[in-house]
């Protein structure tokens, strides 16, 4: 009996110390952000998309190697290149310049190995999170014509 | 506690729980034959997340299965990528520097008290308290925003990397985490007294489902829920890796073997996990977070290389047996919470479905980490 009157004592103390905590966070000032009224700041290393990084004359970095197309564990990375006559120092000189460079975001796990393994520092990732779509199509990146549309 | 059962076939009935039910917290399926409100045998159905992880381990480079790790457990996932870079480092022999795997010691101790937050909130959710699982999901939220900052990701995680990290931690992450201590210890003051004191809590987790430690021997239970039964071990005490030797902390362990035993050890884990990060950031040595000279591709010796790791759910472990190409001959993942899970069909028999229910959130399950 004396453990019943107890329990009872012990009980409606416990829950008034629990009202009183979640009475306290009432006044406490919100954290939600309202989003998408509201929005955050991504930190700087914010893993979005990749995107090709261009040169002084809006050109991107990339030289067409191939090391993030063959480091990618899920094979998002389709790249193609065509050789070009340049001429340096009157000279005429084959080079190799990046034609398509296509991402496959829908089975990109955002793990950076295409970014840690560009000897040539051509790729970066975006800070882009709107993301949300219905349609597959809308995750397969032309990268070469992002970068057109950033520099005009 | 169990009840007396007059089996009567006629009189039982078969419920199914899940497999989209909000108590199995994910994709998990009960079949559970009833007599009344009372389980007769529960029988647990896997398999409706199954990736084959351990398939894809086999036709991929090392380096590229790094991101697969992170997606098993995606509440604790570092713990996993930690337990994959340390086995293939060590069958490699590569050194890591001492600064690496301090970061690592720190953010994987960062993403346990995270998991454990996580796990208490929806806990208690689960029991019908509300309140508390918007609190730890903002005192998870400092936690995740400064992970995000380091590596780049809030859940799924590629910061590890074979012989160190991806980037450096910067002097805002160190402010930030010291800050954060004394405020989790403020927090969790709270939610002592907010939920561990709490009559009702204590009423439904008291002496329910007691697992002995026989039982969790017998089906290779680790992490809290064998401590909860009073078997001492944790794989970062008893076979030592990374730093964890060079810190100084205690393994919480209760004897009741019930859910509220279960529930004790995660509150206290998180204390302990405290004490390492704070330890951690105060010995952070200077230095390199890369070894400087690393084999471009890794081709592991021929051979049979094992490593556990202590995550949040309990004994990790990765096993990858080599034929010396670049990728894994066969690669088998060892997750807690597959064994933790196998209690519950023993463990619930004869116990009230709302028992069952508490005593599944109590066992702290992440299904794709089971299916894999
Ligand atoms: S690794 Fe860099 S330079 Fe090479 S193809 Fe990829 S983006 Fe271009
Ligand atoms: S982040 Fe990883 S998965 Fe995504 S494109 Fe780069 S290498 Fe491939």
């Amino acid at each position: 009996m004396g453990g019943y009157f107890s329990d009872i004592f012990y009980g409606s103390k416990s829950l008034l110390i629990g009202m009183s905590i979640t009475f306290r966070e009432f006044f406490k000032p919100t954290v939600t952000v309202q989003y998408p009224y509201q929005t955050l700041k991504m930190s700087a290393r914010f893993r979005g998309h990749i995107e090709l990084i261009a040169d002084e004359d809006g050109k991107p970095k990339c030289v067409a190697c191939g090391m993030c197309q063959r480091a990618c564990p899920s094979g998002c990375i389709s790249l193609e290149s065509v050789s070009v006559d340049i001429e340096v120092d009157g000279k005429v000189k084959k080079k190799k310049v990046l034609s398509k460079y296509d991402l496959d975001f829908t089975k990109c796990s955002l793990c950076g190995q295409c970014v840690e393994n560009c000897n040539f520092g051509a790729l970066e990732f975006s800070k882009e999170y709107n993301l949300a779509s219905t349609r597959k199509e809308d995750f397969h990146f032309n990268l070469l014509k992002r970068l057109e549309e950033r520099n005009a | 506690m169990s009840a007396p059962i007059q089996l009567r076939p006629d009189e039982t009935f078969l419920l199914n729980v899940g497999p989209q039910h909000p108590a199995t917290h994910g994709v998990l399926r009960v079949k559970m034959q009833m007599d009344g409100e009372y389980i007769v045998k529960a029988e647990t159905v896997l398999g409706y997340v199954h990736r084959m992880h351990e398939k894809m381990g086999e036709n991929r480079t090392y380096a590229q299965y790094l991101p697969n790790l992170s997606r098993l457990d995606y509440l604790g996932a570092l713990g996993y990528t930690h337990g994959h870079v340390l086995a293939i480092e060590r069958a490699a022999g590569i050194e890591v520097p001492e600064r690496a795997e301090y970061i690592r010691a720190i953010t994987v101790e960062l993403n346990r008290v995270a998991s454990h937050l996580f796990w208490f909130g929806a806990f208690v959710m689960d029991l019908g308290g509300f309140s508390p699982l918007m609190y730890a999901i903002q005192d998870r939220e400092h936690i995740l925003d400064m992970l995000e900052a380091v590596t780049g990701a809030r859940l799924t995680y590629c910061y590890y990397r074979f012989g160190g990290l991806y980037n450096d931690v910067d002097d805002d992450f160190i402010e930030a985490a010291k800050r954060f201590i004394p405020r989790m210890r403020k927090s969790l003051k709270k939610y002592d007294a907010l939920v561990s004191g709490n009559i009702i809590f204590q009423k439904r987790l008291e002496g329910i489902a007691p697992v002995s430690a026989e039982m969790c021997r017998k089906y290779g239970a680790t992490g809290p829920v064998a401590r909860g039964s009073g078997i001492n071990f944790d794989v970062r005490k008893n076979e030592p890796y990374s730093v964890y030797p060079e810190f100084d902390f205690d393994v919480p362990v209760y004897h009741e073997c019930d859910s509220l035993a279960r529930y004790k050890v995660r509150m206290d884990e998180m204390e302990q996990s405290l004490r390492i990060i704070e330890q951690g950031l105060e010995k952070l040595p200077d230095g390199p977070i890369m070894v400087e000279k690393k084999p471009k591709t890794i081709k592991l010796p021929v051979g049979d290389y094992y490593q556990a790791v202590e995550t949040a759910r309990g004994s990790f472990g990765i096993r990858i047996v080599s034929d010396g190409d670049k990728n894994a001959y066969r690669l088998k993942l060892r997750s807690p919470t597959y064994s933790n899970m196998h209690l519950f069909d023993e463990a619930c028999e004869g116990m009230l479905i709302m028992d069952a229910l508490a005593f599944m959130g109590s066992l702290d399950l992440v299904i794709p980490e089971i299916d894999r």
